[in-house]
């Protein structure tokens, strides 16, 4: 079995892990950490197990490197909501502005299922918790969400 | 996914900045074994491929490269990127020589793809002096393998540089020009811009 050139699998999923990068960082640590992924995934995929699921591992790799950018650039404990600017008319607030608000781990649970597309179990494997909390987290950051974007059902 | 989408969205991404910046970055690192790009020529458009070591492959498919694509990810590595950049100069030596401009490519070329008996004879096609021909059974006389004429047709065929490495100076012994890989035409083509070209001058 051979694998398939790195250039389509950034081509396939290039859009999805800057979804993540930019969901959990600002534009320009954004930028960084979605090099630095491709450029960890680049590193690893000759080694890369064929039964892994790509987009999976591309997308936990890309968490891992927008927490490591948060933690350098907030110097805050994990776990704790670094500072941004307060929320300015709520109707004007973009996604990624909104998610920025959340508690650290309720971001992290919405961007790893809702964008990044992984199931609760990687999900809490990702957040070194068990799937429940997960599944849990991600909930109260939708609703979150909701009331500050007043979302479609309101 | 959906349930976030009808509450807002994340700006999309730029990705052909993210893309540049991610080749450059791992050239630097050495990650990256095997740049491509295409190139349209008189002969048809042209997939280009090159290792750090030079170029490596060169083929007649630029239109629909995904075959060649996933046989150089196995072939050579998977650290595959699309790099118009990288392959800049291969691509003006390769142009020069197609417009008659230039007698031979003279940039670096990476051998990985031609291996055993199509090694030996693709190093014998780079002796063969611009503007001539020889013919598959002389080809054959000198790598010392008489009776492989038809072997050397097939190492001709598989030649992964062609027009840097002239497997087109190789025809049939009656005089017919037989085939190549980027198609009789494009054979037609090149041995007619060599014999158009001026003779070299004696001093460079």
């Amino acid at each position: 079995m051979t694998r398939a050139p790195f250039e389509s699998i950034v081509a396939l999923h290039g859009a999805r892990v800057w979804r993540v990068c930019r969901a959990l960082l600002d534009e320009a640590d954004a930028d960084d950490a979605w090099s630095e992924t491709f450029l960890a995934a680049l590193e690893a995929y000759p080694r890369l197990a064929h039964h892994e699921r790509i987009e999976g591992w591309l997308v936990t790799i890309a968490h891992r490197k927008a927490i490591d950018l948060l933690r350098r650039r907030s110097r805050l404990e994990v776990g704790e909501v670094p500072d941004r600017a307060a929320p300015e008319a709520s109707r004007d607030l973009d996604l990624a502005r909104a998610l920025a608000l959340l508690p650290l781990r309720q971001r992290e649970a919405v961007v790893l299922h809702h964008l990044g597309g992984l199931p609760f179990i990687e999900v809490a494997a990702a957040l070194g918790s068990s799937a429940d909390a997960a599944r849990r987290a991600s909930s109260d950051g939708v609703r979150r969400l909701r009331e500050l974007l007043g979302g479609a059902d309101g | 996914m959906a349930e976030l989408e009808t509450m807002g969205t994340i700006p999309d991404a730029p990705l052909d900045g993210l893309r540049a910046r991610l080749v450059e970055r791992a050239a630097e690192r050495g990650l990256l074994d095997v740049a491509y790009r295409t190139l349209d020529t008189a002969l048809g458009s042209l997939l280009l491929a090159a290792t750090p070591a030079g170029l490596v492959s060169v083929t007649f498919d630029g239109r629909d490269p995904i075959a060649t694509l996933d046989r150089l990810a196995s072939a050579v590595s998977p650290r595959l990127l699309e790099t118009p950049a990288r392959l800049d100069d291969a691509a003006r030596r390769l142009e020069a020589l197609i417009d008659g401009r230039a007698r031979a490519f003279g940039g670096p070329l990476d051998m990985t793809l031609a291996r055993g008996f199509g090694r030996g004879v693709v190093e014998r096609l780079r002796e063969i002096p611009y503007g001539e021909t020889r013919s598959y059974a002389q080809v054959a006389v000198a790598v010392g393998s008489p009776r492989a004429v038809r072997a050397v047709g097939t190492a001709c065929r598989r030649n992964p540089l062609p027009i840097a490495i002239p497997c087109h100076r190789v025809v049939r012994s009656d005089g017919a020009l037989g085939q190549y890989v980027g198609g009789i035409e494009a054979k037609r083509l090149l041995l007619g811009v060599e014999a158009a070209s001026p003779p070299a001058p004696l001093v460079e």
